[in-house]
């Protein structure tokens, strides 16, 4: 009995303390979060948004908010799909209008519905590693924002990974993409394409279709094709289940490289001994060695004001993206304030200055205790991504670890990609893109 | 008191067809649409037009075009969703590669579009019935799902298959804002439901019944059963790609083919049961309801349980409001199993005698 009213009264002794913390300081910077907690994809999302809320938490507690501004959020349930999204975003809108930080939707869908909106109503809409991702261009795109990398960076980044362990050449090697059919596994298609002209190496596309429990006949034919790498876009079940029918034909594992939605805990502890050497894309890594993530622990958790039901997943790939996701907002909000006042709360208009002009040194990442969590970010209006680097991790049987340094893509080879798409889609509705040399 | 047709004479033929044969009902449609072409645009805000009131127009159109191929003809289907793809994807391909087509012309086309592939995916129903159609019907939904994803030129070499939708502009006027929008929408829907009305009742409509009521009899009778049912399948997807250019254009501004998977077909479906099967009100009444009611659960709970003081995170709320839209639905199909536009029509007939019942 003792245990159910105990989070009962906390929850009211929290609604207390922050209605007189909400009175004694005026200045309030306001988060929506169109997020998802159930559904199919409910877990990846509890993980995510505990990440994003637990780090929002920390800086209320540590700091008393960015600069004396208390951080507020809501959160509203979008369940992964694209109408509910559009109905959370209409209503959180309203709240948002006096002060609002970046929109993380962590849906591709729910980002392109968002997109067009997201600018009328002057609200800087975050895509961290998904989404839109010719929105790299902020010319054309001025309010949104696919902050760190990009589908495209990432593959490229991935090649470029194959190739020095290839010993530094890929010319006359084969690489078969094996990706789920959808919009999710196309985007990387035109730069894998892109690399395997200017490389020389064979590119063997192999889609899946949703959800991708069955890979038989794709497993047999990547035996036949005998690849060299294995370049894997999965989601959700399709992943554990492409790594037991590599397991099937008998492929390395060691072999095989995923993209950051193949790489969590998620994935290959269902796999079991399958999952063994197998490699992911990440743009942030896992575990509590890092010193803001065992911090939250001591001060979030120690608090009970924790985010997170289970505590044991504090740590996981996926909590430690919403947390750098959420590192890199009030890095935003830091930024802006320099700018517009100290103690001040962000609109969304200010909010977007801020992130078009962030720049997260490893200085500052250490002074943050971020060290390592994620890549430098520089962004500005022509490079929205701002780092375009990955690091490659390996599964161990037990944890990830990391098996190279950050790795940057193709810069040279991929943007022009991005620019040449958002032109078209400029063209398309009619939209003047702004000066990039007269911004600042 | 109020509704009673005593004392209303019919005098003349064209009287006596007309759609809304009692001057209450006319005058209530009348009021109504007035109200929704005037009062709400006055007073609604945005979240309204854009969260609530668009969506519901454009699934109570997608509802009334599977109401009359299964409620009128008797056709049970489940590749509703995928109509409307047909629809969405055929209006903005329309739009990106006629030269300076109007807007309004390119939904009419992407209705058509829609109509071929749904007579084609009819074609099965000409030899398989009831439970064993559905399942035909589902090889729509899946092949035209795996088509707009298969072929790039459809969604115009899109990298990523999902298709953002052009500006509208109607007779040189943007329109733009949520209210337009809404207005649009509302134009539409209104025009095609009052059509649907008007085409139930006609020849075309007492044949589907009379093919839905038992097929044998109705060729019996002379009722040619191939181009019966083929129509049928026809101005049903028509309805439906009109429901998917509007959801695109109108609503989302941009949508990748998963997004009209089986679920939206089934919530269409539900909405049929709901509202009611063979009924144009039941249409709009089962939109409303699986629609609305989620939100108004998202937005009351919370609201309850502040009052209560009890800690509702957003996930918990989403699953107690999963727990009740179950329990109601159930509640309503166990109280009225044909659905809320039965209850209307009961509600009708009351208020006739009203009040004196004897």
């Amino acid at each position: 009995m003792m245990h159910r009213c105990k989070p009962v009264l906390s929850a009211v002794a929290l609604s207390l303390a922050m209605l007189s913390q909400g009175a004694a300081a005026a200045e309030e910077q306001f988060f929506p979060i169109p997020g998802y907690r159930v559904g199919p994809y409910g877990a990846n999302g509890q993980a995510f948004y505990g990440g994003f809320v637990d780090y929002l938490n920390y800086v209320n507690l540590k700091e008393k908010g960015v600069n004396g501004v208390a951080l507020t959020w809501e959160e509203c349930e979008t369940e992964y799909n694209n109408a509910k999204g559009v109905e959370c975003y209409e209503r959180l809108k309203g709240k948002a209008a006096k002060s609002a930080g970046p929109i993380h939707t962590m849906s591709t869908g729910i980002s392109y519905a968002l997109i067009d909106k997201s600018a009328q109503d002057k609200l800087p809409l975050a895509m961290v590693g998904y989404g839109r991702t010719d929105a790299v261009d902020g010319s054309v795109f001025p309010y949104a924002f696919p902050l760190v990398t990009t589908y495209q960076m990432q593959a490229s980044a991935i090649v470029r990974f194959v190739k020095d362990k290839l010993g530094g050449s890929l010319a006359g090697k084969k690489i078969v993409y094996l990706y789920h059919d959808s919009a999710y596994g196309k985007e990387a298609i035109v730069a894998l394409e892109a690399e395997a002209a200017l490389n020389k190496f064979a590119l063997v596309q192999i889609p899946v279709a949703h959800p991708g429990n069955e890979q038989g006949a794709q497993w047999l034919k990547i035996r036949q094709e005998k690849p060299d790498f294995v370049v894997f876009w999965g989601w959700g079940v399709m992943n554990q289940t492409a790594l037991k029918g590599a397991q099937k034909v008998g492929y390395p594992r060691d072999k095989m490289i995923g993209s950051w939605w193949t790489g969590s805990e998620e994935d290959v502890v269902p796999a079991g001994d399958a999952a063994k050497g197998y490699m992911a894309a990440t743009w942030n890594v896992a575990g509590k060695q890092v010193p803001v993530i065992a911090d939250i622990e001591k001060v979030v958790y120690g608090a009970g004001k924790g985010n997170l039901q289970d505590k044991a997943r504090i740590g996981t790939v996926l909590y430690n993206r919403g947390v750098s996701a959420a590192v890199l907002s009030v890095e935003a909000i830091r930024k802006g304030q320099e700018k517009y006042g100290k103690g001040k709360a962000l609109s969304g208009e200010q909010t977007r200055w801020a992130l078009e002009n962030l720049n997260i040194t490893e200085a500052r990442l250490k002074a943050l205790g971020a060290t390592d969590l994620l890549p430098e970010i520089r962004t500005s209006c022509d490079n929205h991504e701002g780092s375009g680097k990955v690091k490659i991790q390996q599964w161990d049987g037990a944890k990830w670890v990391p098996v190279s340094g950050w790795i940057e893509g193709n810069k040279a080879l991929i943007h022009p990609l991005f620019q040449a798409s958002a032109k078209q889609y400029a063209k398309e509705k009619g939209i003047t893109p702004r000066d990039c040399a007269k911004e600042k | 008191m109020l509704y009673r047709e005593a004392g209303q004479f019919k005098t003349s033929y064209a009287a006596d067809q007309q759609l809304f044969p009692i001057r209450q009902d006319r005058i209530g449609v009348l009021l109504l649409l007035a109200v929704a072409f005037v009062g709400v645009p006055l007073l609604a805000s945005e979240y309204w037009f854009s969260a609530i009131l668009i969506p519901f127009l454009i699934f109570a159109l997608a509802a009334l075009g599977l109401n009359i191929l299964t409620g009128y003809a008797g056709q049970l289907s489940l590749g509703s969703a995928a109509f409307m793809a047909v629809g969405a994807y055929a209006a903005y391909n329309f739009q990106l590669r006629v030269e300076g087509i109007p807007v309004l012309l390119s939904f009419a086309c992407a209705g058509l579009t829609a109509a071929g592939v749904g007579v084609l995916f009819g074609l099965p129903s000409l030899r398989i019935k009831g439970f064993y159609l559905a399942v035909a019907t589902l090889a729509a939904q899946f092949f035209i799902v795996w088509c707009l994803t298969k072929f790039p030129w459809l969604s115009n070499n899109s990298s990523s298959g999902v298709i953002s939708t052009q500006p509208i502009e109607i007779l040189g006027l943007a329109v733009d804002t949520p209210r337009e929008k809404y207005l649009l929408v509302l134009a539409v829907v209104a025009l095609l439901a009052l059509a649907a009305k008007n085409l139930v009742r006609s020849s075309t409509g007492r044949a589907w019944m009379a093919v839905r009521d038992m097929d044998v009899a109705a060729s019996v009778i002379g009722i040619r059963l191939m181009p019966t049912k083929l129509l049928a399948f026809a101005v049903s997807s028509f309805y439906c790609g009109v429901a998917g250019a509007l959801y695109a254009f109108c609503y989302l501004g941009s949508v990748e083919p998963d997004g009209f998977s089986l679920d939206m077909s089934f919530k269409i479906l539900f909405m049929i049961i709901i509202g009611g099967v063979g009924s144009i009100l039941g249409s709009f009444l089962g939109a409303a309801f699986i629609l609305l009611l989620p939100i108004f659960l998202d937005v009351a709970l919370p609201a309850a349980a502040g009052l209560f003081g009890l800690p509702f995170s957003s996930a918990t709320v989403s699953h107690i409001q999963i727990l009740v839209f179950g329990a109601l639905i159930m509640f309503f199909l166990i109280v009225e199993p044909h659905g809320l536009a039965r209850l209307w029509q009961i509600a009708k007939e009351k208020l006739r005698l009203w009040p004196f019942p004897h």
